[in-house]
């Protein structure tokens, strides 16, 4: 059952046939168990191994990949049960099993998983107490594998604080050792966005050192493309000949100091606060403004930066750059005879960019997540004909118009906006705040923001999509929540959650050194760090040996009172041996020792009584004063 | 091979416990990783490196809650056998070639049960004995015996791998047992009976003849001879009554140790002694038992069996 507990949870990212070939399995054997039937021979299992084996290599192309690995891993887990005939067999079934738990962490680390955890720990030790121990009721074997797994918890703190963490890489990873991450992407077409804004997962959480600036000032710029095929939108940049130089940046204003924890999403594109003026290490700034790390974002990482909200960039442009962002496609020929209308009539690029918004405000606009398709001329149909679309409808038809009319345009995709959680003051950015804007160059001021939906949709840029839409909008539920206290709660398993990534998931060298030094370790080198790990398990070890080998002497009260009694008598010289009842105690010490007879008499007397007849609470009070009563021992004998 | 053997008494403190009961003191108990327990360790070390790879902090969390586990483990298992009470019981005689078992009392003090406690001596195979929560319990440990005499086990293999299987902890308590193993028999014909050297019978003395009466069992009487179908008529009433026969007892069964072929060697000699003895108690006759050194009377009964074959077992050898 055990097997069952641990294979389970992988169900949801199988293929199909092994989950349903494995639950087979599972439930054949639960049947042989429960008639106690004798387990299949060996060849049939053997050729159900080798079959399935084919099966997993041809389904991923690889055997030695991550998730066929742990494909393999569920496989042999269902069949070995199968096989199982001695200690040893079920001994491996149990090894398997705390490594199958190790193969879950791959696809999610989230609280419930490491609950999971726990689970099914506990339930592996128990089948490894059955199985020496012999049978035994349930419930005494679910709490010696509790107490087993209580006591291990000190070690597991001890060693998750201190072992020296290293990290990895330690060598190359299989190929598909990160497929399953979503985010932006690195184009855009119609629809490219849409199933982004239905997700409703946290694309990244910003924690602020001072203020948060006012949500229309939050875009976090991502990928930029100027380069337009009619259809799909690309970063072009990346093809201009010269190395891009690093842009020229007048920050004007305050800055905005902040922590970014951005979720993995495989791609080297730092979403960063519009203009970032301080970056984190081993980042860099791209000739469009994007902030890229160094390598693709394979895990949840904390980036520092510092941000001004009011800024121009690039007074002067490199004329390549310009020369991008005006070429065009031959499409869309009604939006181009618009766009030369203006040429003409309006005389500055900034008059240009003023009737177009116009455009967009007067003209019957609407915003909404479920528009319909567009042809060939998509620009065309959009701006003349259908009027509905979301963001990335409005930036594509903004900047084409802009080309179109002479003043260099391109596409910024990211996120907008965020909402703050009040447990932690964390500012949450979703994948359902994805976003795209535009950017247009103008002669004196360089590298401007536009966002044509903020004229559409004023709404969506000061208070967020929720607010943007109407009811009947396919938003996820998550980011739509209407009732209050299923907003604190989600509020509150956010900020749990957040806590989690940042102090236990996020525990890395460098929040290790934090901790270190935070406790005292202000240099820790491996060999302090040694140290204090053995010393402080050792300590545990011993507490823990003390407590196991720690024995009650369950004496009841009366026994107490009379061993005390004995062991006072005997600083006299009477030794009392362990064959001798009280009362024949007594008699020789009337011989031996004629003052304390008395007294030993009564105190005799009472302990038989209590002992072998119906003593009761007196008799005890009694038998307690007697060793109060006995002489002091400087009296002598007489 | 003496070095090894004196090594081994020292380092592991094998000597005889003179005082009962053996309590098992920390001193006494070792404790080592098994095959499984080893394995564990390469598996977590597999998997740390896994973690690292890849990355897992809760790798990292479920890798090191492994290893508290194993460490409790240890503890666990070394406490299985710690303050256990021993008492050595008696042994039942037996013959030799066949199983001794040696009865051991256990006593636990402790709250809670140990389980899975195995006994041996030496190599041979053992029992495995479970001892609930503050409780007494008995272990029949099997010695397979192959010669005669009183036999004196050697020292006991306590061990245990009770919680994880992942160590093993055992103990070596030495209490004070022994065993008495007659020769084993040999089943030959019994020899003729010799005539009594006078005539007459004595009282409550009679053979196997003729039935003469009834009379009240007294509690020496063997329950072969008791009346049954007599009794099993009115139970209630009637006392166990005895079968009386008379008959001629003109002649004594000696076996002797001059009658048993003399080019046998010692042992031959005694398991054909062994044999005639189990044959004439089969056959209820009377019997006496004549060897060098000691004589029975011709008597007959559990005590006289037992008699005869604790002097043939320990025939020639040095009284404990």
């Amino acid at each position: 059952m055990a097997a069952l507990v641990t294979a389970g949870p992988h169900v949801s990212h199988l293929p199909l046939w092994l989950s349903l070939l494995v639950a087979t399995v599972f439930v054949w054997r639960a049947w042989l168990w429960h008639r106690r039937a004798r387990l299949p021979q060996r060849w049939p299992l053997a050729l159900l191994v080798a079959g399935s084996v084919a099966g997993i290599g041809w389904q991923f192309n690889t055997l030695f990949g991550r998730d066929a690995g742990v494909a393999l891993l569920v496989l042999f887990m269902a069949l070995k049960p199968m096989e199982m005939r001695t200690r040893r067999d079920a001994l491996v079934v149990v090894m398997l099993g705390y490594f199958l738990l190790l193969t879950h962490y791959f696809y999610s680390q989230s609280i419930p998983t490491g609950l999971w955890l726990l689970i099914a720990t506990t339930l592996l030790t128990a089948t490894l107490i059955r199985l020496h121990g012999g049978a035994q009721p349930i419930a005494g074997i679910a709490r010696h594998a509790g107490l087993l797994l209580t006591q291990a918890l000190p070690f597991m703190l001890i060693l998750y604080l201190l072992f020296p963490r290293i990290a990895g890489p330690l060598w190359g990873l299989p190929q598909d050792a990160h497929s399953g991450l979503s985010g932006l992407s690195d184009q855009m077409a119609p629809g490219s966005l849409n199933k982004l804004i239905r997700s409703g997962e946290i694309a990244f959480r910003v924690k602020f050192a001072g203020d948060i600036p006012p949500k229309a000032d939050l875009y976090w710029r991502g990928p930029v493309f100027d380069e337009y095929d009619g259809l799909t939108w690309r970063a072009g940049a990346s093809r201009v000949d010269k190395p891009p130089a690093r842009p020229m940046i007048d920050a004007g204003g305050e800055g905005y100091a902040y922590v970014s924890t951005l979720e993995a999403h495989n791609q080297r594109w730092l979403l960063a606060l519009d203009v970032p003026t301080i970056l984190p290490p081993d980042s860099e700034m791209a000739a469009t403004l994007e902030t890229l790390a160094r390598e693709p974002l394979r895990s949840r990482g904390r980036y520092a930066f510092t941000s001004a909200v009011r800024f121009r960039v690039n007074l002067s442009e490199s004329p390549a750059l310009l020369q991008q962002a005006l070429r065009l496609p031959e499409v869309n020929p009604r939006t181009r005879a618009l766009a030369a209308e203006w040429r003409v009539t309006l005389r500055s690029p900034e008059q240009i960019r003023n009737a177009a918004l116009a455009m967009f405000r007067q003209e019957a606009f609407f915003y909404t997540l479920q528009p319909p398709l567009l042809g060939k001329h998509a620009v065309d149909e959009f701006l003349f004909t259908t009027r509905r679309g979301f963001c990335e409808h409005y930036a594509s038809a903004f900047v084409f118009l802009m080309r179109a009319a002479g003043v260099p345009a391109r596409v910024v995709t990211g996120y907008q906006g965020g909402d703050v959680n009040p447990v932690d003051g964390f500012l949450t950015v979703r994948q359902s705040d994805a976003h795209a804007w535009a950017e247009i160059w103008l002669a004196g001021q360089g590298w401007v923001r536009v966002d044509p939906t903020a004229a559409v949709a004023p709404s969506r840029v000061e208070q967020g999509i929720t607010a943007a839409l109407a009811a009947d909008e396919p938003l996820p539920m998550l980011v739509r929540i209407d009732a209050d206290w299923l907003l604190k709660l989600r509020n509150r398993w956010e900020a749990a959650n957040n806590a989690w990534n940042q102090w236990v998931l996020g525990y890395n060298p460098q929040r290790q050194r934090e901790v270190l030094s935070r406790l005292g370790f202000s240099e820790p080198d491996w060999r302090s760090m040694s140290a204090a790990l053995a010393l402080l398990c050792g300590a545990a070890l011993l507490a823990i040996t003390a407590w196991s080998l720690y024995q009650h002497k369950t004496l009841d009260p009366a026994q107490q009172a009379w061993q005390r009694y004995c062991t006072r008598l005997a600083s006299y010289g009477i030794v009392r041996a362990e064959w001798e009842g009280p009362l024949e105690f007594a008699a020789r010490v009337a011989r031996e020792r004629p003052d304390l007879a008395a007294l030993t008499e009564i105190a005799a007397g009472h302990y038989a009584d209590l002992r072998y007849g119906r003593g009761g609470q007196t008799q005890l009070r009694e038998l307690q004063e007697c060793s109060r009563r006995l002489p002091p021992k400087w009296r002598k004998q007489v | 091979m003496r070095l090894l053997q004196w090594l081994r008494q020292r380092l592991f403190r094998i000597g005889r416990d003179e005082q009962l009961p053996v309590i098992l003191t920390q001193r006494r108990i070792f404790i080592v990783p098994t095959g499984a327990g080893l394995l564990f360790a390469l598996l977590l070390v597999v998997m740390l490196t896994g973690a690292i790879n890849y990355n897992l902090s809760l790798g990292h969390a479920l890798v090191f809650l492994l290893a508290g586990l194993g460490i409790v483990a240890m503890v666990h298992t070394f406490r299985n056998l710690v303050a256990l009470r021993l008492m050595p019981g008696r042994a039942e005689a037996v013959f030799a070639g066949e199983i001794a078992r040696f009865p051991l009392h256990l006593q636990n003090t402790r709250k809670q049960p140990r389980r899975a406690l195995e006994f041996a001596f030496g190599k041979q195979a053992g029992v495995a004995v479970d001892i609930p929560a503050d409780g007494l319990s008995s272990a029949s440990v099997p010695y397979r015996t192959r010669c005669r005499g009183r036999l004196d086990p050697g020292h006991l293999t306590l061990a245990t791998r009770y919680p994880l299987g992942l160590f093993r902890a055992w103990s070596y308590p030495y209490p004070g047992l022994s065993c008495l193993v007659y020769p084993h028999p040999l089943a030959t014909p019994l020899p003729a009976p010799l005539p009594i050297a006078y005539a007459g019978h004595r009282r409550g003395d009679s053979g196997q003849e003729d039935f003469t009466g009834l009379r009240l069992r007294q509690p020496s009487d063997p329950t072969r001879h008791v009346a049954w179908k007599a009794v099993a008529r009115d139970f209630a009433n009637r006392p166990l009554l005895i079968k009386q026969f008379a008959g001629g007892a003109e002649e004594e069964l000696w076996l002797d140790w001059s009658r048993t072929s003399a080019d046998g060697d010692t042992e031959t000699r005694l398991s054909i002694l062994t044999g005639w003895v189990l044959a004439a108690e089969a056959k209820q006759a009377r019997y006496g038992l004549r060897l060098p050194g000691c004589e029975f009377q011709p008597a007959q009964g559990g005590a006289h069996r037992d008699a005869c074959l604790e002097a043939l077992a320990l025939y020639g050898k040095a009284e404990r």
